[in-house]
């Protein structure tokens, strides 16, 4: 553990019962750094996010937040946290701006100071107009960026954000980054979980992989990649003959060759040149694409391609 | 060390100053819905009751327990309100919080602390409480129904009547995954306590054997303190018995509202 980390955990474990959700992390984050923690459902992100929030406690191991220990002193961490949970938990009752005024007096900020806040983080949310009307009457988007405004009232020095773009529609999550990394640039550290990988390759510097409660990788999104994956991919799809007949063929060809029922991925340092020697063993694909190799194909060859449910 | 931990864990007095706030000013955007059942019903209870079954029993036995049936009746119906009050607040209130638009779980994300929000919670609805006695208590007093100084107590004995079914009914909520067994609760707890608890008619009309079972119902206490105050007089040792049952309810509440709601929110 650096002594300048803003967050750093060593050994965490989260039990539940029998239940390991969270075995055995370690981390180390540092003051404005943007942080990723991906991992398929049930991975053990939302435990991990709840421990590093400073709200619940871990059952084994260590962590420190602004250098001091959650267990003892939890409030005094909080005060300086923002946390954006999965669903958007507001006054739903409320006026918009109510949900703000009256959030603020958990943080036991002056009453003048929190209106003013409040209105500038309405501004910022894009929320502005919709500040007198009642809560339960806003999108799913709207919602979302007021939970947002909400966790930035105490003007937190950490804000952790759990899969804050889960369910909106791409107009919404492209507001969201772009608020995020306004938030980034003013220097606020950035804890993110989510499942989108084009949002983690957007949004963090650094990344740690999670699955069944331990952490598989960690490193820089590009560096994840090249590590994990072959710069390219070249997708190929057969027709009715089947791509059976094909495989051990094509397979010496490619680093790594996965097989999936509709098409063969060829990872690949060359797609175009992979696919002309391709075509020169006399296969036929019915369709071929070279992309590049994405964060999502380490994922997958990470946690599987199995439903965890 | 570990003692400074638990020190620094249990002194929550200057936080929960803050859930009590904003409970209130929740209170004060919402009120308009909950001031009918509070104010009005009592009211209306009182004079169905007070006047009209009151005027049956006196044209056909005269007064009860000495008094008339309206006087008699009326400090059973601020108990019955205080119960209501403290019950419908810390049911789905607290379900909902924990469990629907979680806002319960937001608050636990702030400084405050699960115990905190529990006694946030609880003395906001012991300030609605106090509010609700005193206007019950002028009402009562409107209809000529008090004769003791003590019955300025009412409002106190309000908060504490309410409280004492708020905190282990807070509790009860906090563990549960939905709101099946809150109508249990009414049909099995509340209604039977509300007319069974000599609320109506005097313990004397039971039986014998059936006393004691009247006598379990928390708000049998509640009613007796409050007739004690109205009329003002009462038998030290009763009152004691009283003061315990309910106060024991209102402490062992507290205690288990705070270990359930840390457990729900903080595990």
């Amino acid at each position: 553990m650096t002594s300048d980390s803003l967050l750093s955990a060593r050994g965490l474990v989260k039990q539940f019962g029998n239940f390991r959700a969270v075995d055995g992390i370690d981390v180390s984050i540092e003051r404005g750094e943007s942080f990723g923690f991906l991992g398929p459902n049930g991975a053990g992100k939302t435990s991990t996010m709840r421990m590093i929030s400073a709200v619940s406690q871990p059952t084994a191991g260590e962590i420190r937040i602004f250098g001091l220990n959650p267990v003892s002193h939890g409030p005094e961490i909080r005060a300086r946290l923002g946390v954006v949970p999965q669903e958007d938990t507001l006054e739903l009752e409320l006026s918009v701006m109510n949900n703000l005024l009256m959030f603020g007096r958990y943080f036991d900020i002056p009453r003048k100071v929190i209106r003013q806040r409040a209105t500038e983080l309405l501004e910022f949310a894009q929320l502005s107009d919709r500040a007198d009307d009642k809560c339960d009457n806003l999108s799913g988007g709207m919602k979302r960026r007021l939970t947002i405004a909400r966790s930035l009232l105490n003007q937190p020095e950490l804000l952790i954000l759990d899969e804050p773009t889960t369910g909106l529609d791409p107009q919404a999550r492209h507001l969201l980054w772009d608020r995020l990394y306004r938030l980034k640039r003013d220097g606020v550290t950035l804890i993110i979980t989510t499942h989108y990988m084009d949002e983690a390759e957007q949004l963090c510097d650094r990344l740690v992989v999670m699955d069944q409660g331990r952490i598989v990788a960690e490193g820089a999104p590009r560096a994840l990649i090249e590590q994990y994956s072959t710069r390219e991919v070249l997708e190929l799809r057969f027709g009715a003959e089947g791509q059976e007949p094909y495989v051990d063929r094509i397979s010496e060809y490619a680093e790594r060759v996965e097989v999936l029922p509709d098409r063969l991925l060829l990872y690949v340092h060359d797609g175009d040149e992979v696919l002309r020697a391709v075509h020169a063993t006399g296969a036929t694909p019915e369709s071929a694409l070279v992309r590049r190799s994405s964060l999502e194909d380490v994922f997958l060859r990470l946690t599987g391609r199995t439903l965890v449910d | 060390m570990d003692r400074t931990i638990r020190r620094g864990r249990t002194r929550t007095w200057p936080r929960w100053h803050r859930s009590l706030w904003y409970h209130g000013a929740f209170y004060l955007q919402t009120w308009r819905a909950s001031v009918i059942s509070t104010f009005l019903f009592p009211l209306l209870y009182l004079a169905s009751m007070g006047l009209g079954v009151g005027h049956l029993v006196s044209a056909h036995t005269g007064l009860v327990e000495g008094r008339s049936y309206l006087r008699f009746v009326a400090p059973g119906l601020l108990a019955i309100t205080a119960m209501n009050l403290g019950e419908s607040e810390s049911m789905w209130p607290v379900l909902g919080a924990v469990k629907w638009v979680r806002t319960y779980h937001a608050a636990v994300a702030t400084p405050l602390e699960p115990e905190d929000i529990v006694l946030g919670k609880l003395a906001w609805v012991g300030v609605r409480l106090f509010f609700t006695g005193v206007v019950l208590t002028i009402t009562i007093a409107f209809f000529g129904a008090l004769n003791s100084w003590w019955a300025l107590t009412l409002p106190l004995l309000a908060v504490l009547i309410g409280l004492a079914f708020a905190a282990p009914l807070m509790a009860f909520a906090s563990t549960r995954e939905s709101d099946a067994s809150f109508t249990s609760i009414y049909r099995f707890l509340i209604i039977p306590m509300f007319l069974f608890s000599a609320t109506f008619y005097p313990m004397s009309q039971y039986p014998g054997y059936l006393r004691p079972v009247v006598q379990l119902m928390p708000l049998y206490h509640g009613v007796a303190l409050a007739r004690s105050a109205a009329f003002g007089h009462a038998e030290v040792g009763s009152m004691v018995l009283h003061l315990t049952v309910l106060g024991g309810m209102l402490f062992l509440g507290l205690r288990s509202a705070k270990k359930n709601l840390r457990r729900r929110l903080a595990s």
